[in-house]
């Protein structure tokens, strides 16, 4: 499936190059770089308005950067996009499914956007809806489905066409503890058993791991980008929630406050 | 990519179409419902107040039914392209459009994809209308029936590429009502839908250069011609040379780079 001219661990799956973003004479995303390797599973973290969701609307060619470069694979996504983009795999904040069709009516369309044939999409359906949504039938509507249940739906959608890079923009906004938790596991473990690199862009402070990579954007600005403890360590916090305020420079009162987004919570 | 992926997509976009538009049957009837009404009691009503001369690609006197029969089928491929438009609008608020965006087939083919399929739903609807009026002595001959299939899917995506055009250009759902009032109306109107040119032009000069530059009227003109199996080079040349405009400023509008896409994502 798609480009696969290198193997995993010899191409980066996502390098952001000095990539700034500006609309209406606004600067939202200025000068950001970073990398997201093979099998890590890498943290976006962010309060609303940092420009999270920008960012993966530049990644996945939604918008183009004002300046800068975005590579997926060793393509540059404005450049090469057909050949970058069939290696993604994306689960955007809002929902995206059609919600008068059924399961298999959304997964068949998102196969064939893909070039998967009906034969291999059934095949791949069989394979894997039981694991997804046992409780579940493919035959019904994406209205009848809990929140929960539409999330695992745009999961699966989105690693039908076997991706090697998975963006995930606040995927578990709206999902019960259980469900969030689920959903969190299962990503980790497509990591660590597929090799799959993850971006995953939160404001949840405890869905950072301490083995992940953190990427701590803040009004426009990377601010800190490395492993969890390392960066803990560096800066003296106790935990990546301080390390955060630390960083941000905002006030313990003012950060657990809903203005800023960040929800507080321990660090796993 | 090869082209059975190309193939893959292109059947998988018409599925869904066709999958969206059997889950709204109203719309269908609706969509039928409109020129019949016209059909049945606007032409039923003039019949008698206004004769149609000798025009080509007419032989002899034709009825008012007859006359306007094409301008209906017009009627419907328009509403056809600007409900595929609202469509896209709506699969951009609900965010379905994204994940349309967001796959490797190169953006143009995704939207022309997106484009054909709705015009291959309102093809259904032109013949099911032909089939209806046929019982109401609107007789074209039988070679007309295949005749005008080439021409109601040029001006189908003519149509359907001012609607994507559109599309790119609204900003919420809710000003699709505008789109009603300063497109969809004064384009059917100010054409030869209803009325002949040179019957516009002897009431008003004005108005007939309107409906001249009005790129409907050429889209009615054609599937006129072929629907009598004649063929009408200048209409064909305008349909054509304004599905390719519409489309690629379409295409403008929907390019990440440069285009409108920001200002709704």
């Amino acid at each position: 499936m798609g480009y696969r001219g290198a193997t995993l661990s010899e191409v980066t799956p996502l390098s952001v190059e000095d990539v700034s973003f500006s609309y209406a004479k606004k600067l939202i995303l200025e000068k950001i770089s970073f990398e997201v390797k093979a099998g890590s599973f890498c943290v976006l973290l962010g309060a609303n308005g940092a420009g999270k969701t920008t960012l993966f609307s530049l990644i996945t060619r939604l918008y183009s950067p004002s300046s800068g470069h975005i590579v997926v694979f060793g393509h540059d996504i404005n450049k090469h996009s057909e050949k970058a983009l069939s290696r993604l795999g994306v689960v955007f904040q809002n929902p995206t499914l059609d919600q008068d069709l059924s399961i298999q009516q959304n997964l068949k369309y998102y196969a064939s956007l893909y070039g998967i044939s009906k034969h291999e999409t059934m095949q791949m359906l069989n394979d894997q809806f039981p694991r997804y949504l046992p409780e579940c039938r493919l035959n019904q509507k994406i209205h009848q489905l809990s929140g929960g249940q539409k999330r695992r739906v745009e999961l699966m959608r989105s690693l039908m066409h076997q991706p090697d890079l998975l963006l995930l923009d606040e995927p578990t906004v709206g999902l019960d503890i259980n469900s969030r938790e689920a959903f969190i596991a299962h990503v980790r473990e497509l990591c660590s058993e597929r090799g799959i690199g993850v971006l995953w862009a939160t404001h949840l402070i405890d869905e950072v791991g301490d083995d992940d990579d953190v990427i701590v954007l803040h009004k426009s600005k990377i601010l800190a980008n490395d492993k969890v403890l390392a960066l803990v360590n560096r800066h003296g916090a106790k935990s990546i929630g301080d390390l955060y305020l630390k960083l941000t420079g905002l006030e313990s009162n003012k950060w657990r406050s809903d203005e800023n987004g960040i929800a507080a919570g321990a660090v796993r | 990519m090869s082209a059975a992926r190309y193939i893959h997509c292109l059947k998988g976009i018409i599925v869904r179409e066709a999958q969206k538009f059997l889950q709204q049957k109203a719309r269908f009837f609706a969509s039928l419902v409109r020129p019949l009404v016209w059909l049945f009691i606007f032409a039923a009503g003039f019949r008698s107040v206004l004769g149609v001369s000798i025009i080509p690609p007419y032989q002899t006197y034709v009825l008012y039914e007859e006359y306007i029969t094409p301008g209906l089928l017009g009627m419907i491929l328009l509403f056809s392209g600007m409900q595929n438009s609202l469509s896209m609008v709506y699969d951009r608020e609900m965010g379905s459009m994204r994940m349309l965006l967001v796959s490797p087939l190169p953006r143009w083919y995704l939207l022309a994809s997106k484009m054909f399929a709705g015009v291959c739903i309102a093809v259904i609807q032109v013949y099911i209308f032909l089939a209806i009026a046929y019982f109401w002595e609107v007789y074209p001959p039988i070679s007309g029936y295949i005749n005008v299939l080439p021409a109601v899917l040029l001006s189908g995506l003519m149509l359907a590429a001012l609607g994507l055009l559109l599309s790119s250009l609204i900003k919420q759902l809710e000003n699709f009502a505008g789109v009603m009032n300063f497109v969809i109306f004064p384009m059917f109107f100010a054409s030869s839908a209803l009325y002949p040119l040179w019957r516009i032009r002897d009431s008003s000069e004005l108005l007939y250069l309107i409906c001249k530059y009005n790129p409907f009227t050429y889209a009615v003109e054609l599937i006129r011609f072929s629907l009598y199996s004649e063929f009408n080079l200048q209409s064909l040349a305008v349909v054509i040379v304004m599905l390719v405009l519409f489309f690629l400023v379409a295409i403008y509008g929907y390019n990440p780079s440069r285009g409108f896409m920001i200002r709704k994502q």
